[in-house]
């Protein structure tokens, strides 16, 4: 990679600290209790705007396996989320009604409570529908995970966003809190997905699924991105570029390996196919906050409309993460 | 009077060392724990304060150390001599770690001990057998000096291998050594280690392994040589290396795997592995074993999980595998079967091929209009949908979705020039391909079709034009399919023994003969038709030469079967 375009990429990471920290003057402290942070412990960075239905069950998730701390930006919910997070003692939240848009999708606020709170930790970045399958993951906590990589010295953890569906319309059975949403979304798509490399950033860009085959049809270049990297060791100069797609430094992208083998990796479950899903694309479209004009999001409302069922019959009904190692969605790597 | 000695030597998780020390003090086998200096007074009083009620355990001078320097080896002479010198009756001192583990209740190992008093258990083995050292340094670390600390200064510590090696420096070995490595946890008898610690040259030793690259897997290895009657060259620790050159580590559900090893201490284990801890610290579920170590099961395990890491499987393209060209080792998951014009000059070869292999065959999978899956299927195996835009996107990926996802069934499938050709040079160089071609199949097509002529002619060119850059493709060296290209009128000199000879080679198909034909399109009428096709200015020479009297139709059915060949 030449020289300028390396330096580039460095300008741009110290220009996303920099609107990080411009960005973040717009939240406002709720609730912080980050003293409480012990050395080496596991964190959790969310952003969300009315999820307080799936909190109890993202919680009781991540606690259970390991997460210390969970630190919360509230987009200015209007549904109790931020009444509710408050109340819990391992929660720190902010608050702002700033654009979400103009935050490049909340990840300033993000970045900064990341450069701020994250330095020397494994944080751990996903929404309230993401939820973390690594290997192992029923017998060991994310903590074994990290502790591996550590000593490994690997820096960050890769996880294809894998969305879920349920069999038959997605209003047809109503998500109650605290459930399982896997309980209901339990279908996913096993083999469709495309991969492209990332040059400029040296990620990979993995598109396909359930969405891409029924929304994207036409224009399947517009599908959205299902390559993530939620887990990082922090430094306080990372910052991640888009969403939690790409990241900077590029070698924290480097996720894959180049020479036939296989690193280790996750899978983060997507839950977003439940019946709360249509109220919130309605919402969406009104709001216009979202990524390309919300583009995904008019797709969706069309889409649904039409035909509101994915399920199809070489849809894979989920099991565990080993199942996901087998269909080749994931990887153990050499952690054994 | 106890007879088995620990030397512990502990940098983090001092609970568990804690813990593991008391099991082991409780038990009559007196511990002597080293804690690096690098760790912090207060952590270093804690255990101390922990251990305060048990007299078998004993502290000794503490080092810094750091992790391939000759630090770790006075770290272990020091608690060694103190091992020796404060506890007469230790026959035998064994080396752990804090993060190590009995498996095996302590009686077992005394007894396995007792019953072979002059035994010493270390691994040590002749540099030039060894194949696990990092950075292929092998002999050079008993060669070349290394002051530099591999860890911290890496940049200092390749320079100066890079200076010495040019200047070809090379450190004399002190004589009456013969460089050994192995394990670094070892089991050694009271007159070995004793003999090593007081030898009268032991001064002239430690100073030329102070500069030896990690000391501390080639010390005692290298001098129990010269003392030892009798050496078992294998580590009672179960310890496993990944290629990285850093131990595994164990977690709870390792737990029936530990057990069935048989193994007296296994290292490392993860410090918040609880079961583990609890269950192999507790000696009541102890059942009576005589057996000897297996580790072997153990091994299978870990060197599975390595050849994931270095070779991955074969044809799997996702998000933490993506080889680069030529590195993906197997470029698809499985065999397949590619037909080039054979369902333009038959007329229902996709149902009669899929008869014959009792498999199902796709149409062409890269038409412009939708993939042809087989029974026109709007989606396949995983969820892989027959959209064009989709398939288009990334049409090799498609493929090698396809192949992964119906892993254990070969697939088949049409292939032609009126196709999106992409994908025809990625699966020329993929020897998992079988690709067989009738180049001037199209114009069977084309001369049955109701259309105009100079449309025809038109498309004639076009399609000649592809079939042949597929064709150059196919021959080129790079292309590692197995491949079959006939010209028309070559492949209807001997139809039946050319497919015939496609199915032979289909790794799987049924042996038998071909009983029953397909059905072949009326070529009467067609070297007319090709004439014209010249008489236009247009040459298909890709069909060959074409008798003008045309050739016989195939006869169908199984009674008469003229076109076997005996």
């Amino acid at each position: 990679m030449k020289a300028v375009r390396r330096y580039g990429l460095r300008l741009e990471r110290k220009r996303f600290l920099v609107r990080a920290w411009r960005k973040s003057r717009g939240l406002e402290e709720i609730a912080n209790r980050t003293d409480a942070i012990r050395e080496r412990e596991l964190l959790c960075f969310v952003t969300l705007r009315n999820e307080r239905i799936r909190l109890p069950y993202f919680l009781k998730y991540y606690r259970e396996r390991g997460v210390s701390h969970f630190l919360f930006v509230d987009n200015d919910s209007g549904d109790g989320t931020r009444e509710y997070l408050m109340e819990q003692p391992d929660c720190s939240v902010w608050w702002t009604d700033e654009s979400y848009k103009r935050s490049r999708f909340g990840m300033d606020w993000i970045n900064r409570l990341l450069r701020l709170y994250g330095h020397d930790h494994w944080c751990l970045t996903v929404d309230p529908d993401e939820f973390l399958v690594y290997p192992f993951s029923d017998t060991r906590p994310i903590p074994a995970l990290t502790d591996w990589l550590q000593a490994s010295s690997i820096k960050s953890f890769g996880a294809m966003l894998l969305d879920m569906y349920p069999k038959g319309p997605i209003t047809a059975q109503p998500y109650a809190e605290g459930q399982n949403p896997f309980d209901i979304a339990c279908w996913f798509d096993a083999g469709n997905y495309s991969i492209e490399r990332n040059w400029e950033y040296g990620n990979l860009w993995i598109q396909g699924g359930p969405r891409a085959r029924a929304f994207f049809q036409d224009n399947p270049e517009r599908a959205p991105a299902l390559n993530k990297t939620p887990l990082v060791h922090w430094q306080k100069h990372y910052t991640y570029a888009s969403s939690t797609h790409m990241l900077l430094p590029r070698g924290l992208n480097l996720v894959y390996d180049e020479w036939g083998g296989e690193k280790a990796s996750g899978v983060l479950l997507h839950a977003k196919f439940l019946d709360t899903f249509t109220k919130k694309a309605a919402e969406e479209l009104e709001r216009r906050e979202h990524y390309a004009a919300s583009a995904e999001y008019k797709a969706y409302a069309e889409g649904l409309r039409e035909n509101p069922d994915f399920w199809t019959k070489w849809s894979e009904k989920y099991i565990n993460w080993r199942q996901l190692e087998i269909l080749g969605l994931m990887s153990k790597g050499n952690w054994a | 009077m106890s007879t088995l000695g620990f030397v512990m030597m502990c940098h983090t998780a001092f609970d568990r060392a804690a813990q593991v020390a008391r099991h082991w003090a409780e038990r009559d086998c007196p511990v002597v724990i080293h804690v690096d200096k690098r760790v912090g007074r207060a952590q270093f009083d804690w255990l101390k304060q922990e251990m305060s009620d048990l007299e078998n355990v004993k502290f000794s001078k503490r080092h810094k150390c750091e992790w391939g320097t000759w630090s770790l080896v006075a770290a272990s002479q020091t608690a060694s001599e103190l091992m020796l010198e404060a506890f007469p009756g230790v026959r035998h001192v064994y080396l752990a770690s804090g993060s190590c583990l009995p498996l095996r209740p302590v009686d077992e190992l005394r007894a396995y001990l007792a019953a072979r008093p002059m035994t010493d258990f270390i691994e040590s083995v002749t540099i030039r057998d060894v194949d696990w050292t990092i950075d292929g340094l092998n002999t050079e670390r008993f060669q070349l000096r290394f002051p530099f600390s591999w860890k911290r200064h890496r940049f200092l510590f390749d320079r100066y291998v890079e200076f010495q090696r040019r200047i070809g420096f090379k450190r004399k070995i002190p004589d009456g050594l013969a460089p050994h490595l192995g394990s670094q946890w070892w089991c050694l008898s009271r007159q070995t280690l004793s003999a090593i610690l007081q030898d009268p040259k032991r001064r002239e030793f430690d100073r030329y392994f102070k500069l030896v690259w990690i000391p501390d897997e080639s010390y005692w290895q290298t001098l129990v040589r010269n003392y030892s009657r009798n050496i078992e060259s294998r580590s009672l620790t179960l310890s496993k290396f990944d290629f990285q050159g850093k131990p595994h580590v164990f977690y709870d559900d390792h737990l029936h795997l530990l057990r069935r090893s048989d193994c007296f201490v296994a290292r490392k284990i993860w410090h918040r592995a609880d079961r583990l801890y609890q269950s192999f610290l507790d000696d009541s579920g102890a059942d009576v074993r005589r057996s000897e170590p297996t580790p072997g099961k153990i091994d299978r395990v870990f060197a599975k999980a390595l050849e994931r890491r270095t070779q991955g499987r074969a044809g799997l393209y996702m998000q933490s595998r993506y080889p680069n060209n030529e590195w993906e080792n197997g470029k698809t998951a499985a065999p397949y079967s590619v037909f080039q014009g054979f369902n333009d000059l038959f007329l229902d070869f996709e149902p009669w091929l899929s008869r014959r292999l009792g498999a199902s065959v796709h149409g062409n999978l890269f038409d412009l209009k939708r993939a042809r899956f087989a029974g026109d299927a709007e989606t396949y195996a995983g969820c892989l949908s027959a959209a064009p835009e989709l398939r288009d996107y990334n049409p090799e990926r498609f493929l090698t979705n396809l192949i992964w996802n119906t892993r254990g069934e070969r697939q088949v499938f049409m292939f032609g020039p009126q196709d999106n050709q992409r994908p025809g040079a990625f699966m020329a160089g993929d020897s998992n391909a079988q690709i067989s071609v009738i180049t001037g199949g199209w114009a069977v097509r084309l001369f049955t079709a109701n259309r105009n002529f100079s449309d025809i002619r038109t498309e004639a060119a076009r399609l000649q034009r592809r079939e042949v850059e597929f064709v150059n493709t196919l021959r080129h060296v790079r292309s590692r399919a197995e491949i079959r290209i006939w010209s028309l009128a070559e492949f209807l000199e001997e139809p039946m023994e050319n497919l015939q000879r496609i199915l032979d080679a289909m790794e799987g198909a049924q042996a038998s003969r071909l009983t029953e034909a397909p059905r072949m399109a009326d070529l009467s009428g067609l070297p007319k038709f090709l004439q014209n096709l010249k008489n236009q200015g247009m040459n298909p020479f890709a069909v060959g030469d074409f008798p003008q009297e045309g050739v016989a139709p195939l006869p169908a059915g199984a009674d008469n079967r003229p076109y076997l060949v005996r």
